[in-house]
């Protein structure tokens, strides 16, 4: 199950979901049983939860001082976008918590931490998903972002923020696709828009900490999540495969000088104001 | 790498590698050294001696030799732990060659009067390497059932240490073997499928010409 592709043959011969084919690899790979796996993907979950509540704190700050409390900003009568606004408040408020040395999940990195919470729980407030359904599509994202680890990277330091927030787009896209109902092949796509849209962004961070602009660039990666989901859904097809956008994220990221692969020496790091 | 390994770990944040890779680099250093650190000698390299404030890395490297967990959340005030509990620590600049970005040299004593030099890196992801134990290469991730084995470099030590882990029905997934000099004091890291009995790793102790013996259980799946 190394491509997209592979996983898509899978769940077709089987005649299951993304998620479900990927339970049961997930089944085979570590002997445990079903239940078991749903429910330390539950718990998973729960934590995701927790990092939501903790970083819409206003009182958080990072160990720098420079980031913290702004999620709480975001919701309420503020909120002037529908699920946009929801999903990216609880996606910035999950990084926010990540960079004041709160519990969160990786997903699949630290850097990218909220943009799976921020959409699967904007969506579950929308729509009533059960818990059950969210642990699913979290099945589902985590195959399809195993597939882009060993496809390219998920490590900003080798492929640049389009390799940690980029995948967690993607992985949310696929996400929420599954969860409204689309099809094996729609998730996908919605995974391929993302990373597609979402191509070329540098890791740039001030002074190299997991503030500036990371928090930011989750409300983004959420953005695009909506955005590509939105698409696959309608029905939009996306004309390059998912497993050639994951290797031309690849290429892009080889191409990348080092001063845009997390050294903190270019991009936003670089602006006279963040010196 | 598993599905539970792209959605999560669950940890502290801010950083996989600064944070929870430095944690769980302190936490093997504790279980290697076996005892109750009292103080520590801590030598950051590279991006971890530039940005190691920001990120938490002394906390998570200190509450890492106090036996937190890399999602515990006492790892934010880890330091104030230290003082409660009578550990000290001094934090340098090392200087190293050709090491990791994020390289970390700890030496430690415990309140048993043992001290242990560890060299170790963290890859990403909240991966690490253990490089070396007092300057022996070992090269390993902790993540599997690990035996670190030092010895006197004899004949037979290799087949001794291996026939007594076959006979214990175990199988070994990794080894790797490194030697001061021919003749001289050699370590043996070895990467095992499943648990390791408190007999097996006592029969190995007790083997003629093996100093020590230190077992580094798989870390528990949440």
């Amino acid at each position: 199950m190394r491509t997209i592709h592979e996983l898509l043959s899978a769940a077709k011969e089987a005649g299951v979901t993304l998620g479900e084919i990927a339970l049961r690899w997930q089944m085979k790979e570590s002997g445990e049983t079903e239940a078991q796996l749903k429910a330390r993907m539950q718990r998973r979950l729960e934590v995701m939860r927790l990092s939501v509540q903790d970083g819409l704190s206003p009182e958080l700050r990072s160990a720098s001082g420079k980031v913290g409390g702004q999620s709480s900003l975001m919701v309420g009568e503020n909120n002037r976008f529908g699920i946009l606004g929801k999903a990216g408040a609880y996606a910035l408020a999950v990084a926010e918590s990540n960079a004041c040395m709160g519990k969160i999940v990786a997903a699949p990195t630290a850097g990218s931490c909220g943009i799976l919470p921020g959409a699967l729980f904007s969506a579950q407030e929308q729509s009533g998903f059960t818990d059950d359904e969210l642990v699913m599509a979290l099945f589902a994202s985590a195959a399809i972002g195993r597939s882009i680890a060993l496809q390219a990277s998920v490590s900003g330091a080798e492929g640049g923020c389009q390799a940690e927030c980029g995948s967690a787009a993607g992985m949310a896209a696929a996400a929420l696709c599954q969860l409204y109902g689309g099809s094996n092949e729609a998730v996908c796509d919605a995974c391929a828009f993302a990373l597609m849209n979402m191509l070329g962004l540098v890791c740039d961070p001030v002074h190299g900490l997991v503030e500036i602009p990371c928090i930011y660039r989750n409300v983004g990666g959420v953005s695009q999540a909506l955005a590509a989901a939105q698409m696959a859904l309608a029905g939009v097809r996306c004309p390059i495969p998912c497993d050639e956008v994951i290797c031309a994220m690849k290429a892009v990221g080889d191409a990348m000088p080092s001063g845009l692969r997390e050294t903190g020496e270019g991009g936003c790091a670089a602006c006279r104001s963040m010196a | 790498m598993d599905l539970f390994d792209v959605i999560g770990p669950v940890m502290v944040g801010p950083s996989s590698s600064h944070t929870a890779g430095a944690a769980r680099i302190g936490k093997i250093t504790r279980n290697l050294l076996g005892s109750q650190p009292v103080h520590a000698e801590i030598g950051l390299y590279g991006s971890f001696q530039k940005t190691y404030q920001g990120h938490g890395t002394d906390k998570a490297l200190v509450g890492g030799l106090l036996g937190l967990a890399v999602d515990d959340l006492r790892l934010r005030d880890s330091l104030e732990i230290a003082k409660e509990q009578g550990f000290t620590y001094h934090i340098y600049k090392a200087d190293l060659r050709n090491a990791h970005p994020n390289t970390v040299v700890l030496d430690v004593d415990g309140d048993d009067g043992r001290h242990i030099n560890v060299q170790a890196s963290s890859i990403g992801g909240g991966e690490i390497v253990v490089n070396a134990i007092d300057g022996l290469e070992a090269g390993f991730s902790g993540h599997e059932s690990t035996l670190i084995i030092t010895y006197a470099d004899t004949k037979g030590m290799i087949a001794s240490i291996s026939g007594a882990v076959s006979a214990a029905g175990m199988n070994i997934a990794t080894m790797k073997v490194f030697r001061r000099s021919a003749g001289g004091e050699a370590m043996m890291a070895v990467e095992l499928d499943g648990v390791v009995s408190p007999g097996l790793l006592s029969f190995i102790s007790d083997m003629k010409n093996v100093y020590h013996a230190v077992y580094l259980p798989k870390e528990a799946s949440d």
